[in-house]
């Protein structure tokens, strides 16, 4: 009788298992609901709805009736819900406001063509344009002032530079105490090496951030006779301390897991420990050794406090030594002064998007990376 | 007969048949060079912050809560925000503790390997672990402010914002959403460590999957489930990026009480010193002892977690 219990139907247990399963789809849930809704609001700059030109065609108080509710709605920048409560006489108050603010525009902004551009589409987001004062085509960044200019280029190079020099610091240092804790060092030096490499881990990027800014930038400036006394090259280091725990602990994780009769039988045919390391168990791993500078580099162009404290001045430059400011430096420092809905917020979360477009990316093909080669060293593959 | 005593006692070099390799010793060197610096580096980074910042930490430092100017240091304290983030992080914790450990049961004693949803939700959790912590704070405004709290306020007919606003509950969960990958890492790993028989002890007595998952499977993966928690509390205390739009202060003349205030923070606190103060020379000393503080709690709290942890692995390499 006993033997048959297993096979009895038990509500509670498909009840029970049905339910954390539900939990643990919730995980996939949050990646999707945070592309959602960071796209979301961003969504009206993709399909290119929005205008930020500073001049725009008014329509007089006495033509109301000749526009269709729906082109009125768009025009007032109302919610269909908001457009739907107002009266007419309303309506009419609100064309005369918007018809005063057009009429405030100083006159010198009359003139300029750059006052009717449209500084959302993609022409201006990407592309140099040559604005009404300036000498040549540039890229400008200057969501402030009467028109609003929005290239990300700047903010693109800003955050490529202080990730490169970020990860040409981190990797390589990463890697090679990766290499000599996992093959040449003794067991003992391991038991220091992990915890404190956890340690540097558990710093706060704020407190990274912290010390390049009070500590590094004055150091190195004496050291370097650079110019900036806070450019990218600080802000890069300083980056590179928070990406070596996870680039170490990743690429140690794939050496180790190198099977041992790898290494023992190069040992074994009187290959020197380095050799062995360099010739055998390196290659092996390589794969994951790949995957932890991908993770190092989503790590590195996701960071935000340390470049928002180090620096931020938006000009386009390659040089490390000049300021930088990065996507994220730009979403953290604007986004405060930034309206809800309003043409400057839409971009911001727009970087968001691209931002989390990126780390998505390398995020899922280090992650596969991984897989395979866990899987190839156990030799399921 | 030219040899001398010596050399004939001693293995005669001819057995050495490994010459000194110099290119090994070279980047054997090299890499252990790398290993030293990285040490170096956090040596560097504690010593210098606790060498200039211990001498400004003091009891009334710490318990004093500051008026409106807080750059001055005769005055300054930072107990609202040890409160604001000790605050954020509990509430935090009483979101990402059930649903982490509910993910890593799935998918530890559920999940069938190599089905291709256990495959999706692994990957959708290292994801998630690799989300910049800004695209965070941006979810948390785009979702828990905007969509949540603005619906629940035409829900509840509030006249004014009252949860479509920065809100220390909004700041928590979008923390929590930040941590889950922490906590089910962890408790994944303490799971995997207890050894089957106990499950199949369990099941052999009668006991049924679900019975056997909760007397006896999460009792042993306790510890592994509390250092997952304090680590996801470790991490989330230190960070700011996420809870910029979602509910930190600037100053608040009280401490939060209600779940729907604005609060103030340390690390947000660390930022503002060292970015905004009118007098960096001036503020140096509170900086210095605010980032101490951060970092003793911080870490206090790493500590105790990897101490559980190691105690954990030991006790179970003894039954397995």
């Amino acid at each position: 009788m006993g033997i048959h219990r297993g096979h009895r139907a038990r509500p509670l247990e498909w009840l029970a298992e049905k339910s954390i399963l539900l939990v643990s789809l919730s995980t996939i849930l949050v990646v999707f609901l945070i592309f959602l809704f960071v796209a979301r609001e961003a969504l009206p700059v993709f399909l290119g709805r929005m205008s930020s030109a500073l001049i725009q065609p008014a329509i007089p108080v006495a033509e109301i009736d000749r526009h269709p509710a729906k082109e009125l709605c768009k025009y007032l920048g109302l919610t269909p819900e908001q457009f739907a409560k107002m009266d007419r006489e309303t309506l009419k108050e609100l064309l005369q406001v918007k018809i005063e603010a057009q009429e405030e525009i100083p006159a010198e902004f009359r003139a300029d063509p750059d006052a009717l551009a449209n500084t959302t589409l993609w022409e201006y987001l990407l592309r140099p344009h040559q604005w009404t004062g300036y000498q040549k085509p540039s890229f400008i960044w200057q969501p402030v002032g009467q028109i609003k200019k929005y290239n990300l280029i700047p903010l693109f190079v800003g955050s490529l530079k202080t990730t490169l020099v970020g990860l040409l610091f981190s990797v390589p240092l990463a890697i090679g105490a990766a290499i000599y804790v996992s093959q040449l060092a003794r067991p003992r030096v391991r038991e220091i090496v992990k915890p404190a490499i956890e340690m540097l881990a558990g710093i706060p990027s704020v407190v990274v951030g912290f010390f390049a800014l009070l500590v590094m930038a004055s150091v190195l400036q004496s050291l370097f006779r650079y110019e900036t006394r806070l450019n990218a090259f600080v802000a890069g280091l300083a980056l590179g301390f928070a990406v070596i725990p996870l680039v170490f602990s990743i690429a140690e994780d794939a050496l180790t897991s190198v099977p041992r009769s790898y290494t023992q039988a190069a040992l074994a045919l009187g290959a020197s420990r380095w050799q062995t390391a360099w010739q055998i168990v390196l290659p092996a791993a390589l794969p994951g050794v790949f995957a932890a500078t991908m993770l190092g580099f989503g790590r590195a162009i996701g960071e935000t406090m340390i470049v928002l404290m180090v620096c931020s001045a938006s000009v386009l430059s390659w040089s490390v030594f000049d300021s930088a400011r990065s996507i994220t430096t730009t979403i953290a420092a604007e986004m405060a002064e930034a309206v809800s809905g309003d043409v400057h917020y839409r971009i911001l979360f727009m970087l968001g998007t691209l931002l989390f477009a990126a780390t998505f990316f390398s995020n899922l093909i280090a992650d596969l990376v991984i897989h395979r080669l866990k899987r190839r060293l156990e030799g399921k593959a | 007969m030219n040899a001398s005593p010596d050399e004939l006692i001693r293995p005669s070099r001819h057995f050495r048949t490994v010459r000194f390799d110099f290119i090994s010793f070279f980047f054997t060197g090299l890499t252990g060079l790398a290993t030293f610096l990285i040490l170096a580096i956090l040596l560097v980074i504690l010593a210098n912050i606790l060498f200039n910042g211990l001498p400004g930490l003091s009891w009334r430092f710490v318990s004093t809560i500051p008026k409106k100017d807080f750059f001055d240091p005769a005055t300054t304290g930072v107990l609202p925000m040890i409160i604001g983030t000790t605050f954020r992080v509990l509430v935090m914790t009483l979101f990402v503790i059930p649903v982490g450990v509910t993910t890593a049961v799935y998918l530890t004693e559920y999940a069938p390997a190599s089905a291709l949803v256990t495959r999706i939700i692994r990957a959708a959790v290292n994801n998630l672990a690799g989300v910049p912590s800004i695209v965070f704070g941006l979810f948390g405004l785009g979702f828990f402010i905007n969509f949540l709290g603005r619906n629940l306020d035409a829900l509840l007919h509030n006249p004014g914002p009252v949860w479509g606003q920065p809100a220390l509950i909004w700041a928590s969960l979008t923390l929590a959403v930040m941590t889950l990958p922490v906590v089910i890492v962890a408790t994944e790993e303490s799971l995997k460590a207890i050894p089957s028989g106990l499950r199949e002890a369990s099941l052999a007595l009668g006991a049924t999957k679900l019975e056997t998952i909760v007397k006896i499977v999460l009792p042993q993966a306790l510890p592994g489930i509390l250092t997952g928690g304090i680590l996801a509390v470790s991490r989330a205390a230190g960070e700011v990026a996420p809870i910029l739009f979602t509910g930190v202060a600037y100053y608040m003349a009280s401490l939060p009480h209600r779940l729907n205030d604005q609060f103030m923070d340390l690390g947000y606190h660390v930022f503002v010193l060292s970015t905004q103060s009118p007098d960096i020379e001036k503020t140096r000393p509170i900086l210095f002892a605010t980032v101490v503080v951060l970092l003793l709690l911080t870490f206090t709290l790493n500590f105790v977690a990897v101490l559980i942890r190691s105690r954990v692995r030991k006790k179970l390499r003894s039954l397995a």
